[in-house]
């Protein structure tokens, strides 16, 4: 059983309904990357994982435990961590105070946290005393990040983090992911620049109308060649 | 008699009449005005039942006021009113609780578009709050204002300096001017400096991040409204110590609190005080009858014979509302950039 499994999920905002028996898996140190057409209920897997919208079936387990009935909350406290697509850091907060409340819900000394994090992204430290509304979008996204970290999470969960950046802030961010891969966390990422995102993947999702239309490594994905027509351009 | 003795007696008469009274007139409209723009940063909406509210609050201490007097508990000068205070907020912070549960936490559950719904309820509130007040009290004006009634009188001060103008400082002048510094510099230490405080920035930021940071909502509303209440209480007692207490006069309060934070700049704590010294020196400089000030300067040729008031002082809501126009039509975003209310 994998660290973090969502099985046969099945979810809709309403009466619409937008997962159909998705499963989605991943492994401590592993990056998986879920990719598709809009509207395949990329996001929408983050939120039942989350908690933050209910599956009407399906599970979630964390190290082989259920947490489905959780609160967002609980889960977040168990170790998952969420970087939100927009809107991911508090805007008028200097970037110390976003890492400060990052880590709002633990009782003990994040001062250390706080350091890992500066260490990871040094950019951060040098402009810890300004607020986050005034970095640029890659800067921005590494508050998201670390405000994410802060709570030591076992899972990383980011939501389209390159959605509308350059392409040079865009290597930034992977080379940003795959760091924290290699620090031990498990990442899933939802991610719209499919053949950028597979080539650094270790697994892959493919979604179409909330069902998994393939799944396999990186490598595989990129080289099917139903796969390429369909979703990769050629 | 030397032209700079008849400059000092023109400025001596204008820190009475004008400087002072403006002072803590401006430190009463901003603690009101705080109060709104915390309610409109954490629960989104613009609070109409603001001045009710400190009627409410205002009720409270003169009934405690009454109390204590009645028994005798009184502090040889020190204004009565000042010792109930505490009292009053734990009672006003009760009420507003309450109606948080009966009232705002239901729109707050149905996520309705918050701004439009909760100013319309808000409304509702008002006139249920004017209307305990005005059961339990009655409409007539009131004074509870006991003890000294001044730090130092104008002739004291005439006594002292050997000046033709006199300054009296009013115990709820000064009061109002060191209460008020003090507790916005207690705010300001919260919201900035302690961990709630933080916490309360962020939930106004991004109220979805500050769940996925595991901030409690509930508390944050719960820990606004209770310095909505301190807020609230301090400024209505303070206002009536000042100028006696009165139902209607404390819901009109609502036209220059709203005034003070749009030209602030919705939402901005520092904007919210700009604003109500402006307001609150605009109002007093506008209708002051400038005659004797100008006597003391002017050579006997010039002197004037009208009041050289500029708006007679029934006018004086009028300016809230010519300020409170021209900002939203000149810059909707006020000194400070607050956020634009329109597409909220």
């Amino acid at each position: 059983m994998a660290y973090l499994e969502g099985a046969n999920l099945v979810a809709a905002y309403g009466v619409v309904p937008i997962l159909h028996e998705c499963s989605v898996e991943v492994e401590k140190g592993e990056l998986a990357v879920i990719v598709g057409p809009n509207g395949a209920g990329k996001s929408t897997v983050m939120r039942v994982l989350l908690g933050m919208l209910e599956a009407t079936s399906g599970s979630v387990t964390l190290e082989g435990k259920d947490i489905s009935m959780l609160s967002t909350q609980d889960r977040i406290s168990k170790g998952l961590a969420f970087v939100p697509q927009t809107k991911n850091v508090f805007p008028s907060m200097t970037v110390e105070e976003n890492l400060q409340m990052g880590g709002f819900i633990r009782k003990d000394d994040i001062s250390k946290t706080i350091e890992e994090v500066y260490s990871l992204f040094p950019i951060l430290h040098e402009k810890r005393k300004q607020l986050a509304e005034e970095l640029s979008g890659g800067q921005r996204q590494q508050v998201a990040f670390g405000r994410a970290m802060m709570t030591k999470p076992s899972v990383m969960l980011l939501d389209e983090p390159t959605a509308g950046v350059s392409p040079i802030v865009m290597d930034e961010i992977f080379s940003n992911i795959l760091d924290v891969r290699n620090a031990g966390m498990a990442v899933l990422m939802v991610e719209q620049n499919a053949q950028q995102a597979l080539n650094i993947a270790d697994k892959g999702y493919v979604l179409v109308s909330g069902r998994n239309e393939h799944t396999g490594t990186g490598r595989e994905l990129i080289n099917d060649p139903e796969v390429r027509k369909k979703f990769l351009g050629g | 008699m030397s032209d700079s003795i008849d400059i000092i007696n023109a400025f001596a008469l204008l820190t009475n009449f004008v400087l002072l009274p403006a002072l803590s007139y401006g430190s009463q409209l901003a603690l009101g005005a705080l109060a709104v723009t915390l309610v409109y940063s954490i629960l989104r909406f613009s609070n109409f039942a603001q001045g009710d509210s400190m009627a409410f609050g205002t009720m409270i201490v003169i009934l405690l006021t009454g109390f204590m007097i009645g028994n005798g508990w009184t502090v040889t000068g020190i204004p009565t009113a000042l010792l109930v205070i505490p009292i009053a907020i734990i009672g006003t912070s009760i009420y507003m609780l309450t109606i948080d549960r009966l009232v705002y936490r239901h729109y707050r559950r149905i996520k309705a578009k918050q701004n439009i719904v909760g100013i319309t309820a808000s409304i509702g509130v008002m006139f249920i709050t004017g209307g305990i007040v005005r059961f339990i009290l009655g409409a007539t004006p009131q004074r509870f204002e006991d003890g000294e009634r001044f730090i130092f009188s104008v002739r004291e001060f005439k006594a002292f300096t050997g000046l033709e103008q006199g300054i009296a400082l009013k115990t709820s002048q000064f009061l109002t001017i060191t209460i008020a510094f003090l507790l916005v510099a207690f705010l300001f230490y919260f919201l900035q400096k302690t961990k709630t405080g933080k916490a309360m920035r962020a939930y106004s930021d991004n109220q979805e991040l500050a769940l996925l940071s595991g901030i409690d909502p509930d508390k944050v509303v719960q820990i606004t409204w209770l310095l909505v209440a301190a807020l609230t209480t301090i400024a209505g007692a303070l206002y009536g110590l000042d100028k006696g207490f009165a139902p209607q006069q404390y819901h009109l309060l609502l036209l220059p609190i709203f005034a003070s934070v749009i030209v602030g700049g919705i939402g901005s704590p520092l904007g919210a005080i700009a604003g109500a010294f402006l307001v609150s020196f605009s109002e007093v400089l506008l209708t002051y009858a400038y005659k004797k000030f100008l006597i003391y300067l002017l050579p006997l040729s010039m002197h004037p014979k009208s009041l050289v008031q500029l708006i007679g002082t029934e006018y004086k809501y009028a300016i809230s509302f010519v300020i409170l126009v021209t900002v939203l039509l000149i810059r909707p975003t006020g000194l400070f950039k607050g956020k634009v209310i329109v597409g909220e």
